[in-house]
């Protein structure tokens, strides 16, 4: 009935860009490979708005429900006559919405870094690698099977690998690279497993499915999945808990996000692609396509909660210390995704009780745009002073009116304040929070006026407190490819709060009625207020309130400063125990115990043919002898044997 | 079509290598003659797609069979399933490849290239012996000519370590034989003996003998394919070869090891792999665990890639050692897929040896800036090893793991687990290795005068890639030509539980 089936083309136009570009982009077109690179994702970007056009304006709605469409579906690996995987698009409200996101976003960046990679020696390599990370995120959305999305999830982190690596000579920039794949590598081994639970269970790896098989009270594959426990955990709580880890690996979710602020090493504009609206967001997406399972198991929505909310205050506190600009984003991305995951975990299936889930996508929405903003906004401020610490900036805000401005509006948006995008979005999960679970509505509270603080303390340390100083030739905000994305993204962060989501997105697909209630956004609107005076009074101009107040905190602020000493955690994990304790010992045994014992072997057969070697010595002398002996000793055996 | 050729065409060019004068000469006939062997190892492919759709069910095809020494019922028996035409293609690709990077070899060039091409012929005529005993003929012909390969135009201890791997090799073989001659007295078909690999899947060998004989075949073939604890030769070996003789080692040798265990060990005593399936499973997890964790801690490229070789070929024994059909199946593809990717690594290495006289992680780095194809060869052969999506290794592995989830015992879950868990090892000493080597500063001077790949070096390295990828994007169609070879083992092994 909806021929949906040029959706293909998305992913595939990014990919064949990619292979263009990397094969022969650096030799023969380097300098002409970011027109090709933009030109091509600007169709997929196209054809993305026009898919969400026409699903959710045209024919996506049967009945008032917003239906699956599963417009092409390949088997790609037959594992048993049950198990395959399949490589298949689906159109359903969630992935046409981050269709959009991503090609929208990746668009931006590609014009953005037009100017702001401009004369870099890899340029055309930095483009395909920008593609393959478009198309192996796009893959993952428009996944159909669960394998199939575990390998664009594989995909997206080696295509962030490469870009956060980008400037390859730099040794902290491979470090940082080499521990985001590593870390999120271990999580998606939590992936894995689960799948591999999930699917001995539900004996299918086809999400439609395995969610229609794992949602149904009835079915033969739930009993077996509830009934086998491991730990006195059923098997279903195992696995969903453990797919959750590897959403909470690629999300950045405490304790597994210490490698996105180090993934700040990679240029700036993939900051804004890949750790502010995609990658980052995949955990949640992940959970939103299995959220049917999730609300049948409560046990592990609530770790998702729990995690989500836990994550979102740390990463605000410790942002309020950082002194790195992208950092300090870095942070707040991880805080925001702890939004929307606790979001999607206060939530329950369809309904009015399923807000949650619609404000967590809501906010995925919202964040996409303000945060990719601040992200290039960073960059451009970058690009204008050459450094990321705060110390060198201050007062830019006639020197770079343009960022500025989009800047603030990204603020304001991320804070909550009203009319931006970040207040709708920010609203409806405090609702859904406040109706379900009391802990977790003040943490969110909380957290959103520190929220505000932050920005505005990051705000006001770059656009005032003290008069620009800046030096050397080179000051300028940057080439006409810079600006027009921000001001594009600056129209976004003020209007998209406005889009009405929940007609579109909602667990059940049939749209949700919702509505600004005043009386209760007057808290949360009132702290994002006091946050934002509060940086104001202490980093409009320069004084010396800041170090006092961090001298008051003490100990607490140098633990927030130094991230809690989680890095130093891991290090101690890694170099201490895996690399002295296992890998050492493996290496020695293996040269000393296993080889030695071969080694062993060899020179006792050595010695054995020496010994005999010796009995051919040509005396004659020696040769009688033993022929004596022989015919002694088998005289001996003579007597007393034949007796 | 004719698989003698297999068997003829090798060795025909081993003798016109003989008789050429020079390098060019040399190195041209054995250009061509691996050319051909591609070509026919592609048109087999194609031939046997074709007899499977014009709807020959029967085992396997283009069987021929002779007698060879008839006193013993010694058959000349060939034949062919998906499992060893894909067997076949991964030797062919291996051996163009080696040849190609072996391209300037100064010193006894025609003897290198003779024992090189004999090599493979060793390898294809053990991939379609259906008869024992010419099996074991030609798994003595791979073997011999390593020993020479390695002593003669290795470097470092090459004399300790071809002494090392002829030995254990020879021991494996050995216990091959114990373990060939133990199903062959066993066997009894209107009184004599046989050594026919279809007509002893089809009777019976007594419980008692399978639980006796197992073991030989299976160690024996496993210390080709490094089975722990008699791994210890493929370290000491890899990194002792010269480039295109690792390769051959680590890309058709250790795989001669695998396709042993599957064939003879596990097909014709269906009965002993069940009851030894879980000191297989324990062994190939300590392998994978064991061999990953000791890759971590190396510092020389070739001993990376050789403990990972352990590692991964952990992964062959592991599916083997799970006996369900999408376990075995994920064993298959990845002896093909490990076999292309550790030709790839070594032609690698073997390259940036070759230009900066180092394999030590700590002294390179920074190539990716002076010789990027050479380096980007070195990424892509690290992304395979830690498993990337697009490439072989990743639905290998994961056809392993798959497989592996099914068999719900406790004891195989948790192997399972630990298998898995290996994978992020592999990418700690994968991105360790690439992140040194190829990335960050430029660590000496030198390095700035490097000239990239040659086109002999590219064409090695595309080939191979392309294999790589061939499986990684589109693996419906390997999975499909190994899958009916699969069941009939495991129909075996089925037939094996009924039977208790």
């Amino acid at each position: 009935m909806n021929n949906y089936s040029y959706i293909s083309l998305i992913p595939l136009l990014p990919i064949a860009t990619f292979l263009l570009l990397g094969l022969f982009g650096r030799k023969y077109f380097s300098s002409l490979s970011g027109i090709i690179g933009t030109l091509s994702l600007s169709v997929s970007a196209f054809l993305s708005i026009l898919t969400a056009y026409k699903y959710f304006f045209v024919d996506g709605k049967v009945n008032g429900v917003f239906q699956q469409i599963i417009p092409l579906k390949y088997t790609w690996l037959q594992f048993s006559p049950t198990i395959s995987i399949d490589m298949g698009i689906v159109v359903d409200p969630l992935s046409v919405m981050m269709l959009v996101v991503i090609t929208f976003v990746s668009l931006m960046v590609h014009v953005f870094s037009l100017g702001y990679m401009k004369g870099e020696e890899r340029f055309a390599t930095y483009y395909a690698f920008l593609s393959l990370f478009t198309f192996s995120m796009l893959g993952l959305v428009l996944s159909t099977n669960i394998f199939q999305m575990y390998m664009f999830w594989e995909l997206v982190g080696v295509s962030s690998f490469l870009l956060i690596g980008y400037y390859f000579d730099k040794p902290s920039a491979v470090a940082a690279a080499k521990k985001a794949f590593i870390v999120t590598r271990f999580a998606d081994l939590g992936f894995l497993i689960g799948i591999l639970i999930l699917a001995f269970h539900a004996e299918t790896l086809d999400f439609q499915t395995l969610i229609a098989r794992l949602t149904d009270p009835q079915s033969s594959q739930i009993l077996s999945s509830v009934t086998s426990s491991l730990f006195g955990v059923s098997a279903l709580t195992w696995g969903l808990t453990l797919v959750f880890m590897g959403g909470a690996g690629k999300s950045a979710m405490f304790p597994l996000h210490i490698w996105l602020p180090d993934a700040m090493e990679g240029p700036t504009p993939v900051s804004a692609l890949i750790h502010a609206a995609t990658m980052v967001v995949a955990g949640v997406y992940l959970v939103a396509r299995l959220f049917p399972v999730y609300c049948f198991d409560v046990s592990a929505l609530q770790v998702v909660t729990y995690v989500g909310a836990f994550s979102a205050l740390l990463a605000a506190v410790i942002a309020c210390t950082q002194t790195d600009i992208k950092r300090v984003l870095a942070y707040s991305t991880m805080s925001q995704i702890g939004y929307m995951m606790f979001s999607l975990g206060v939530s329950k299936y369809g309904g009015e009780e399923g807000l949650g889930y619609m404000a967590s996508l809501f906010h995925l929405f919202t964040h996409a745009f303000f945060k990719s903003l601040l992200f290039l906004g960073a960059g451009s401020v970058i690009h204008m002073v050459h450094s990321n610490e705060m110390k060198d900036m201050g007062g830019l805000r006639k020197h770079m009116p343009i960022t500025h401005i989009t800047f603030l509006i990204a603020c304001l948006a991320i804070a909550g304040i009203p009319p931006f995008a970040g207040f709708f979005s920010k609203e409806e999960i405090l609702l859904a929070a406040f109706h379900s679970n009391k802990l977790v509505f003040f943490v969110a509270l909380f957290t959103s006026g520190l929220t505000a603080f932050y920005m505005f303390r990051l705000y006001y340390s770059i656009f005032w407190k003290k008069a620009a100083h800046l030096h050397g030739e080179h000051h300028d905000e940057g080439t006409f490819t810079m600006k027009i994305p921000l001001v594009i993204l600056g129209a976004c962060a003020l209007l998209v709060g406005f889009v009405p989501i929940s007609q579109f997105i909602t667990s059940d697909g049939i749209g949700l009625e919702t509505h600004i209630d005043v009386i209760f956004s007057i808290t949360p609107v009132a702290l994002a207020i006091a946050g934002i005076l509060l940086a104001t009074s202490l980093y409009k101009n320069e004084n010396d309130r800041p170090i006092k107040i961090s001298l008051a905190f003490g100990k607490f602020y140098e633990a927030a400063h130094k991230k809690f000493y989680i890095d130093e955690v891991y290090l101690f994990i890694i170099q201490k125990i895996i690399f002295n304790l296992i890998g050492r010992p493996a290496a020695w045994i293996d040269k000393n115990i296993v080889d030695g014992l071969m080694n062993l072997l060899a020179f006792i057969t050595a010695e054995f043919s020496e010994f005999f070697k010796g009995l051919q010595s040509g005396k004659v002398q020696s040769y009688a002898l033993y022929f004596f002996a022989g015919i002694f000793g088998l005289a001996v055996l003579f007597i007393y044997l034949v007796k | 079509m004719n698989l003698s050729l297999l068997i003829i065409l090798p060795f025909i060019t081993a003798i016109v290598i003989l008789f050429c004068n020079g390098l060019k000469q040399v190195r041209t006939v054995a250009l061509i003659g691996s050319a051909v062997q591609l070509i026919m190892a592609i048109m087999l492919l194609i031939q046997y797609w074709n007899e499977r759709a014009i709807g020959n069910i029967s085992q396997m095809v283009f069987e021929y069979s002779c007698v060879w020494f008839a006193p013993l019922n010694i058959n000349f028996h060939i034949g062919v399933d998906g499992i060893s035409v894909a067997m076949i293609l991964l030797t062919a690709f291996v051996v163009i490849a080696g040849v190609l990077v072996s391209w300037t070899m100064e010193t006894l060039n025609k003897e290198f290239f003779f024992l090189l091409i004999f090599l493979s012929m060793g390898a294809y005529g053990f991939f379609i012996s259906l008869d024992l005993f010419t099996l074991f003929f030609f798994l003595e012909v791979a073997v011999i000519p390593k020993f020479l390969l390695i002593g003669i135009w290795g470097s470092g201890k090459k004399e300790y370590s071809a002494m090392k791997l002829a030995l254990m090799l020879m021991g494996g073989s050995a216990l091959v034989f114990v373990g060939l001659s133990g199903l062959y007295f066993n066997t009894n078909i209107n009184g004599t003996h046989s050594f026919d690999v279809m007509q002893i899947s089809k009777m019976h060998i007594p419980l008692e003998a399978q639980l006796l004989f197992f073991p030989f075949a299976f160690v024996g073939f496993g210390i080709f394919t490094a089975l722990f604890p008699f791994h210890t030769w493929v370290p000491d070996g890899h990194s002792s070869a010269p480039t295109a003789a690792s390769m051959f080692l680590a890309g058709i040798s250790m795989k001669l090891g695998g396709y042993g265990c599957l064939r003879v060990a596990t097909y014709l005593m269906p009965d002993a792999a069940h009851a030894y399936s879980w000191v297989i499973i324990l062994l190939a997890t300590i392998a994978i665990i064991y061999g990953a964790f000791a890759t971590m801690m190396q510092t020389d490229l070739k001993y990376i890639n050789a403990y990972s070789s352990v590692s991964h070929c952990g992964f062959v024994l592991l599916g083997i050692g799970m006996l369900t059909q999408t376990s075995i199946t994920g064993a298959v593809l990845q002896m093909v897929s490990h076999g292309l990717m550790t030709a790839l690594f070594f032609a690698a290495i073997g390259m940036i040896y070759s230009r900066t006289h180092t394999r030590m992680v700590e002294q390179l780095g920074g190539l990716l800036k002076v010789i990027p194809f050479i380096s980007s060869v070195f990424v892509i052969a690290g992304l395979c090893s830690l498993g990337l999506p697009g490439f072989s290794g990743f639905v290998a592995e994961m056809t392993v793991f798959m497989g592996s989830w099914q068999n719900p015992d406790t004891m195989y879950r948790t192997a399972t687990i630990l298998a898995c868990a290996s994978i992020v090892v592999t990418a700690v000493y994968i991105l360790r290795a690439a992140g040194k080597t190829v990335m960050g500063p430029i660590t000496d001077e030198h390095y700035f005068h490097l000239t990239d790949a040659t086109w002999n070096e590219k064409l090695a390295a595309i080939i191979l890639i392309t294999g790589i990828v061939a499986i990684g994007v589109a693996p419906f169609w390997l999975n499909d030509l190994v899958t009916p070879g699969t069941e009939q083992i495991m129909q075996q092994l089925a037939q094996a539980i009924s039977l208790k």
